[in-house]
């Protein structure tokens, strides 16, 4: 099976050697998708062996983490998974999101951060988290106690999916919501996360009701827009 | 319910539902579409209550409502444009990069291409002996059936 690992990474030339080495046991193609930064990210992951894609400006998050898609779709993988440049992902956890789909037996896999392990959450960051939760439970029947997380594994049939519909901003919610409604299985397993190795959230104090707005209009619009047909993607 | 709350709650509420089956649509995006739901659900509101605008446009100093109204609106329309203009600037210095991007690529594939056509003609070169000799054959033949 042909398994890519796709890093969707601005800035991070601080992170990006740890993250790429983390992925050493990983079995397949690293490939970074380079968000127009301004600094050595693209360099350090070639030097590393890394396959390298670099956007001319910034996309953000969702066109990142979609041309990585785009690119698994193009060459053909059979499971692609994300994996954050900023460190907060571990190679040591790769194997919990992949299993089901290498097996046949999920489209998608959340990876949901644990408990147990003791990963802490602001009280704004889970108090939204749930919201989501809530809302991801009326409109499409799905349980997902970690909507909000980056770290996924993708079959084939979501590589389709997601190379036409991924929006731009804050996607992994409305993403869950779009893969319900196209009847692909979706699949939460527990993993362990660390902290941040460097740099700040995408998502500050003053973005987060920008963030729960649009996110929540999203949600409810995309549930509105009925069962998409394998056909359409 | 007098004629003109009937005509803006109309409005209102047109406004809120046309804007939702734009992103239905995926005509609109969702960060636009925030601020026309939230127009028209200020609309609906004054549409509601006209107490809020009296109360609001007495308590700084403005006696006659529907003029603050006008200010309000006035301000938000050009609030708006202005916000527009940015994205406007900001597309279109994308739209630059992209092109130029574009046609430095197209410069390069070029230039690949003509490096293989290149060493294609060095290749036939090498063996060009043998493939005149096919030439003037088939020029013999071809003579003969025309005679």
């Amino acid at each position: 099976m042909k398994g890519l690992a796709i890093i969707p990474a601005f800035n991070e030339a601080k992170n990006i050697r740890a993250v790429i080495e983390d992925l050493r046991s990983f079995e397949g193609d690293i490939l970074v998708v380079n968000d127009g930064s301004t600094d050595d990210t693209a360099a350090i992951a070639k030097s590393l062996g890394a396959r390298v894609i670099s956007h001319p400006f910034n996309l953000g998050i969702g066109g990142t983490v979609q041309t990585g898609i785009k690119y698994a779709r193009e060459n053909d993988y059979d499971f692609a998974i994300q994996f954050d440049g900023d460190g907060q992902h571990r190679g040591d956890q790769v194997f919990k999101i992949t299993e089901l789909v290498k097996r046949g037996e999920a489209d998608l896999v959340i990876g949901a951060r644990t408990l147990p392990g003791g990963y802490k959450m602001g009280i704004s960051r889970w108090f939204g988290s749930r919201i989501f939760h809530c809302l991801i439970k009326f409109l499409s029947g799905k349980t997902i106690e970690d909507p909000t997380s980056g770290f996924r594994c993708y079959g084939k049939n979501t590589i389709r999916l997601f190379s036409r519909y991924y929006t731009d901003d804050y996607p992994e919610v409305e993403s869950i919501i779009t893969a319900a409604r196209s009847g692909l299985r979706i699949v939460e397993v527990p993993v362990l996360m660390r902290g941040r190795l460097s740099g700040h959230s995408s998502i500050n104090r003053r973005k987060s009701a920008y963030y729960m707005i649009k996110v929540t209009l999203a949600l409810v619009v995309d549930a509105m827009r009925g069962r998409l047909l394998a056909e359409e993607y | 319910m007098d004629l003109t709350k009937v005509v803006s709650l109309a409005l209102g509420v047109g406004i809120f539902l046309f804007v939702f089956w734009l992103v239905k649509e995926r005509r609109l995006r969702e960060k636009y579409a925030i601020l026309w739901l939230s127009t028209s659900a200020f609309i609906i509101l004054l549409t509601m209550s006209r107490k809020v605008l009296e109360v609001a446009a007495l308590s700084i100093g403005i006696y006659y409502p529907p003029s603050l109204l006008f200010l309000v609106g006035v301000l938000f329309l050009l609030m708006v444009t202005i916000g527009h203009s940015v994205s406007l600037s900001r597309l279109s210095e994308t739209n630059h990069k992209l092109a130029q991007e574009v046609a430095l690529l197209r410069k390069q594939v070029d230039r690949e291409r003509e490096k293989r056509e290149e060493a294609e003609l060095e290749r036939l070169k090498s063996d060009e002996p043998k493939r005149l000799g096919g030439r003037e054959d088939e020029g013999k033949q071809r003579k003969t059936v025309a005679g």
